[in-house]
């Protein structure tokens, strides 16, 4: 996985509350593989009508934005189920930080640990950024925003705003290190082989045969 | 000298304490996993297992059930289509290649994930159970700590047998009193989730409690476990008690001999410890429980039968009015209409919330007699509830009344084996979610109990089983 250190791109906004993991792809993608091509599943039902076409009025299909890396959501994004197919069309969309007030909490996770920055912003900070962005001719949205994970903190170069976010230790450490639960649990060996084997002989029955 | 008393602990805390390995400084702790369940939608995992070049690390610990993209048709083995057998060859290789105990279609032991791990006796009181699925809060009916995981998290516990997990807030639901005829603890939990809201436990685990919960059945407290994901709950549980080692005991995979005595000796002390304390508490009233349906496209969108489709206009909060509104408008209906008259077009009874004997035996009791008016599928949760309710009868009654008796699998709750509610449609289901789109593009999902779907399938829309069961078939 790619470290994630800093960011700059154009953000999309869609502003819906509770966009839940069945908005993100439907789950009739879901027994795909995962090949290049996923982020085709993205928000499927949302950015294509039922022949197929683009909806020219959705956000990601409209020009400043297909390129995005950066999507700005409503509260409570990704909810609901547990498919991390979600994030992995985010992230072969090319989306790499989703800033929203609130997040699902396995969606969140998920994220992480495919290397997508979940950035926890308040309504109103949302607010700010985004006015920020928007061009002075009026198309809205077409100046980019820079996500510096280091500093935790998002800022819209052209004006100066700037909001701070917050993320724990631990998430912080795994994208900045590109590494995903895997790689930080490895350091552990040690602890959970010791752990391990005084478990199963306290609950014999949990091992099983073997 | 005294000893100093030990601080009382909720069951929360024990299970909690029992599997923490360590923490790291900067939050969440890694925790041991007792048994995981995978499902035919778990390859990913298996893929960046393989990827990664990582072996899986206990699978004497892990267990396989097909059941999202199996075909319910009967007679069935795999799956409808040629990429649904791709799917279902692809596990039954994962399965193989790492030594894993498998519930194949087409073997009795089959089913839903979350019916299938209680009723083997995989499923025990006093363990860490996880699965990527977010219905595995199930299995807390069974006193289990059971929570729902991505693939990515899946990977990493087939290979470490263990997960990175943030301590959950405690929460106590207690629900005092009796509950009323034909009030099933589907009735119970869509209450549950229409008072404190579908983000009204984040954070929290739930310990569900008070004397209508003791009273219910180890098969309704896994009803009632199972949809706490829908109030964002991390899991919920049931202390277990005399009730659930009465349920497991003989199960195939649950301990014998010596090893049940054991086992029974340390499930005893599980429970919450009296004076421990709580983060939330909330109590509900059993008396004031109704059957209850969703109207919207979320399950805090629900209302008992005899109310009114509501109207956003009530709504002070823009935000909630506009949301009410779009539910209407995508569930296709007008404020103020009585919910008691809504026509609706299919029936879908079975799923991980209601898919087990009893619930079948529910639905068969309105159903004996009576004749379906609408499509009605009935689709056990397990191969095991399917020959359960054929010696019992239930089979002929379903197909008397004209629904369809079908295989086991997950089938028409998620849409994904090719049992899709048509766009428009509207389906009274048993099923736990009611999102836009769940049942098939355009498909209008209402979340009710067994006997309440039932009823519907011989009305011909929403009804009140207390109603119907008063008139003889
Ligand atoms: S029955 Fe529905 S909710 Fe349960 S595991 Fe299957 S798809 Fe998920």
């Amino acid at each position: 996985m790619t470290p994630f250190t800093a960011l700059t791109s154009v953000a999309a906004p869609l502003r819906l509350a509770n966009l839940d993991t069945d908005q993100i792809i439907p789950a009739r993608f879901l027994r795909h593989p995962r090949n290049p091509g996923y982020g085709g599943f993205l928000f499927h039902d949302l950015r294509f009508d039922g022949d197929g076409q683009e909806r020219g009025d959705f956000v990601l299909n409209r020009p400043p934005f297909r390129q995005a890396r950066i999507l700005v959501a409503g509260s409570n994004f990704g909810g609901g189920s547990s498919r991390e197919g979600a994030v992995f069309a985010l992230a072969d969309f090319g989306i790499r930080c989703v800033i929203a007030p609130s997040f699902g909490q396995i969606f969140y996770k998920n994220c992480v640990g495919n290397g997508v920055l979940p950035a926890r912003l308040a309504e109103d900070a949302i607010d700010g950024l985004l006015a920020a962005t928007e061009a002075e001719t009026g198309t809205g949205g077409a100046r980019p925003l820079c996500v510096d994970l280091e500093a935790q903190q998002i800022t819209a170069p052209q004006t100066g705003a700037a909001a701070s976010f917050e993320i724990e230790p631990f998430f912080r450490e795994m994208l900045l290190r590109g590494l995903n639960e895997i790689g930080m649990t490895q350091a552990h060996h040690a602890e959970i082989e010791a752990f391990e084997a005084a478990y199963l002989h306290r609950f014999p029955h949990i091992g099983g045969p073997g | 000298m005294r000893e100093p008393r030990p601080r009382p602990r909720t069951a929360l805390d024990k299970l909690w304490d029992t599997h923490e390995i360590l923490r790291h400084p900067g939050g969440p702790s890694l925790l041991y996993v007792s048994r995981v369940l995978v499902h035919d939608g778990s390859f990913h995992a298996f893929d960046m297992l393989r990827d990664a070049g990582l072996a899986v690390r206990r699978p004497a610990q892990i267990f396989g059930t097909a059941d999202h993209y199996v075909s319910t048709v009967p007679g069935r083995i795999a799956g409808e289509t040629a990429e649904t057998r791709r799917v279902l060859d692809l596990f039954a290789r994962n399965m193989r290649d790492n030594a894993i105990v498998h519930f194949a279609a087409g073997t009795p032991g089959q089913g839903i994930v979350h019916v299938v791990g209680p009723e083997q006796g995989i499923t025990l009181p006093g363990t860490l159970l996880v699965c990527g699925d977010s219905h595995t809060s199930t299995h807390g009916g069974l006193g289990a700590f059971a929570f729902g995981i991505g693939q990515s998290e899946l990977a990493h516990v087939l290979a470490t047998q263990t997960i990175w997990q943030h301590r959950p807030r405690r929460m106590r639901i207690a629900i005092e009193g009796r509950l009323g005829r034909f009030v099933s603890a589907k009735d119970v939990i869509l209450a549950i989730i229409a008072r404190i809201g579908t983000s009204g436990a984040m954070g929290f685990m739930i310990e569900y409690a008070g004397s209508a919960v003791r009273a219910l059945s180890v098969e309704e407290r896994l009803t009632l476990c199972n949809m706490s994901i829908e109030a964002a709950a991390r899991a919920g549980m049931v202390a277990a008690d005399d009730k659930v080692f009465d349920y497991l005991h003989g199960r195939p995979h649950a301990p014998s001999g010596a090893a049940w005595d054991h086992a029974v000796a340390i499930w005893r002390g599980l429970g919450t410890d009296p004076g421990a304390v709580f983060d939330r508490e909330v109590t509900l009233d059993a008396e004031a429980i109704a059957p209850m349906v969703s109207w919207g496209t979320t399950p805090e969108q629900t209302l008992p039968i005899d109310a009114r489709v509501p109207s956003p206009a009530a709504e002070s909060d823009p935000a909630r009015r506009a949301q009410i509104e779009a539910s209407l408008a995508y569930m296709g209906l007008t404020p103020g209409r009585p919910l008691a008259e809504i026509g609706i077009d299919v029936v879908f009874i079975g799923s991980c919330t209601n898919g087990r004997i009893e619930d079948l035996r529910a639905a068969a009791q309105v159903l004996r007699g009576r004749r379906t008016t609408v499509r009605t599928l009935v689709v056990p949760g397990s191969g095991q509830v399917r020959e359960q309710a054929r010696a019992e009868g239930l089979d002929r009654i379903f197909q008397a009344a004209g629904a369809e008796w079908r295989e086991a699998g997950c089938s028409m709750c998620v849409a994904m084996n090719g049992d899709i509610v048509a766009p428009g449609q509207r389906c009274a289901s048993t099923s736990n979610r009611n999102f836009a789109g769940r049942q098939g593009i355009g498909a209008r999902t209402h979340l009710m109990s067994p006997a309440m779907a039932a009823a519907a399938a011989v009305a011909g829309c929403l009804t009140d089983v207390r109603r119907l069961e008063a008139v003889d078939p």
